[in-house]
């Protein structure tokens, strides 16, 4: 008689919970455990972290935006590499598109300049 | 997308042919998108609410009429990745019609006394003297109308796209503007900023699933189109575990978005937490766009392989719909029971995905609008019934509600009894169709439990009537605000709607009919 062709899967399931319970629990059991304070501040890069507000509190909101604006020029280049490495194949069509990309991108940009995103005080 | 990938090799370039006149309406309302932030940018703050309220109202219903004058359209264009038929075409039509009730409810001042639905300004602790300053200034977060025109524009194009990845980005133009209007209600601002945080979290996790599912679809296959993963299904017919193991991850991704049991722990909290006009946007806009998607995938693609994935469906729709029906009954919240009957109803939709038949199609885009047009007008009322700390969602506060205000309380009553497919209703058409369609679909079991939970839905949707119109209205109770016009309006025509959905559906029911093929 052929096994079950839902076998495997089953057995994957079972492989993958048992996997994430026992390394768990085994973390917890043999993990060393040394505390020091340098451990529980913000990770800034390595450079001593911004003064927070007293009591800890939040990260104020401006990490984020530049984290994010960061992330859209990066995503920008990423799509502008390629276009440029083959812009002889690709032809004006491209080039329009393109242009409605980077069109796109600067609205973003625009918004956060307006808005005041790009003062850090 | 493939003679995209062909360009690295050889050096001539295919074009795309894109027919423009085919996606303008989901051009133009990611485009008008685009030119919301802009207005957002440079727009005097004075005048931002209403130049926005004039830019979303006349995008959606140019739209609309752009949509109404395609009708009839069956074209695959943008190089294979869009495919604008019958389906895509009504489901951008109910997208469209709910999305502008949805953003009447968005656009409503009247009832608040301290403006909007929406924190002054958002990124200000709650209760801090920078927000309460913002208040005093009357300020408003009019960038909820950008995030709107997104996620109405990638709700579009999840319904029209006919390839995995572009389904993908459409889900995350939907969902991503959606967990930032989750998270900024003026009032109970902690409980929806953790309602926010559920959505995006459990959201980003579901599309992994997808994306996961369409990595194993695309290996099994060889490409992302829709329709080549039929081909490819057919050419080989033998089993396949990577075809089985996409199919389901691509299925979890999609149950998340719909709210089906086991994946529907974060709707309650959600449309509990969130501003109501936006728990009334995504409750009803959402689920058309994920069933639109999921049964364009599951009858496109993987059509082929039903006979292995229906049996999951099966499970999974009895489970949605009893858990749904069962838990809403021990509710004491408006906006959590409402949120458990959208699970259930996402239990009685997919058993037109079990169909997989014209008919299931058909029903599901019937049931869709019907069950849409219910919720936007039953989260209307939930607006207007307040106490001085803002809406009054515990079920003990509405008691009576009908000898106070009868108007508000029938109606919401009419939305009850939509939902709990009675006759003359919207509702009991869409259910109708849908059962009609499972049996026609050899799902006769699963329609005999979906009548079982039906039972049990009556009977909490007929307790919740009871406690509006014929219990003693609390001394204290709550107050009905009258509302300015937009949120009359979007009541009087939900209202209105699930009445002639109900009475004369067949116009309705012969467009969905019409439109009940997909192309590929």
């Amino acid at each position: 008689m052929l096994p079950n062709p839902y076998l495997p899967i089953f057995a994957l399931g079972l492989l993958a919970f048992l996997f994430a319970c026992v390394s768990v629990t085994l973390a917890t059991l043999v993990g060393p455990k040394r505390y020091n304070r340098a451990k529980l501040d913000a990770y800034e890069c390595g450079i001593d972290p911004t003064p927070q507000p007293i009591g800890g509190g939040h990260f104020t909101i401006k990490y984020y935006l530049t984290a994010m604006l960061f992330i859209v020029f990066d995503i920008e280049i990423v799509f502008l590499y390629p276009w440029a490495v083959s812009f002889e194949a690709l032809g004006l069509f491209a080039v329009i598109e393109v242009i409605l990309f980077i069109v796109t991108v600067l609205c973003v940009y625009a918004f956060v300049w307006r808005r005041g995103g790009l003062e850090w005080d | 997308m493939n003679s995209l990938l062909a360009a690295g090799t050889s050096p001539e370039f295919a074009l795309p042919s894109i027919e423009y006149r085919l996606i303008s309406p989901i051009l133009l309302v990611l485009g008008m998108a685009v030119i919301s932030v802009l207005v957002e940018a440079f727009v005097p703050r004075a005048h931002r609410r209403v130049v926005q309220l004039v830019l979303t109202f006349s995008t959606l219903i140019v739209a609309l009429i752009l949509v109404v004058m395609l009708a009839g359209q069956r074209a695959v264009t943008a190089a294979g990745s869009l495919a604008v038929d019958g389906p895509a075409l009504f489901m951008q039509g109910t997208l469209l019609v709910l999305a502008l009730m949805a953003a009447l409810l968005v656009a409503e001042r009247g009832v608040d006394p301290a403006g909007d639905a929406f924190a002054a300004r958002a990124n200000a602790l709650p209760g801090s003297i920078d927000e309460r300053e913002f208040t005093k200034r009357g300020w408003l977060t009019t960038e909820v109308w950008c995030l709107f025109l997104f996620s109405v524009g990638g709700m579009m194009l999840f319904v029209t796209g006919t390839d995995l990845l572009i389904l993908f980005v459409a889900l995350e133009i939907m969902s991503l503007p959606l967990y930032l209007l989750a998270g900024i209600a003026r009032r109970r601002r902690l409980l929806s900023q953790e309602a926010a945080m559920k959505y995006f979290l459990l959201g980003a996790f579901s599309s992994g699933f997808f994306l996961y599912g369409s990595a194993l679809l695309y290996g099994f296959a060889g490409t992302v189109d829709l329709g080549g993963i039929a081909d490819a299904i057919t050419a080989n017919a033998g089993q396949n575990g990577l075809l089985i193991a996409g199919t389901a991850l691509i299925a979890v991704g999609l149950f998340f978005k719909v709210a089906a049991v086991p994946f529907h722990q974060w709707a309650p909290d959600v449309y509990q937490g969130s501003p109501t006009a936006i728990t009334a946007f995504m409750a009803s806009c959402v689920k058309v766009a994920a069933f639109g998607a999921m049964l364009r995938i599951m009858y496109v693609a993987l059509g082929g392989v039903r006979w292995d994935w229906r049996p999951m469906f099966w499970v999974i729709a009895i489970l949605t719909m009893f858990v749904g029906s069962i838990i809403a009954l021990t509710q004491t919240d408006v906006k959590r029971m409402l949120a458990y009957s959208s699970v259930a109803h996402a239990g009685f939709l997919l058993i037109a995905v079990v169909a997989t038949n014209e008919e299931g199609l058909a029903g599901a885009m019937f049931y869709l609008l019907a069950y849409g047009v219910a919720t936007i007008g039953g989260f209307g009322v939930i607006t207007l019934v307040r106490d001085s700390t803002g809406e009054a969602t515990h079920l003990s506060s509405w008691a009576g509600l009908g000898k106070r205000s009868p108007w508000v309380a029938g109606a919401f009553a009419v939305f009850l009894l939509s939902f709990a497919g009675i006759p003359l209703t919207a509702g009991f058409i869409g259910k109708f169709a849908v059962f009609e369609a499972g049996v026609a679909g050899g799902a006769g079991w699963l329609v005999v439990a979906a009548v079982l939970a039906s039972a049990i839905a009556v009977f909490f949707y007929g307790r919740v009537i009871v406690i509006l119109l014929f219990s003693v209205p609390a001394a204290d109770g709550p107050t009905v605000v009258v509302p300015s016009s937009f949120t009359a309006f979007a009541i009087a025509a939900g209202l209105s709607l699930t009445v002639v959905l109900g009475i004369i559906p067949q116009p309705f029911l012969d467009l969905a009919e019409k439109a009940s093929i997909f192309v590929r």
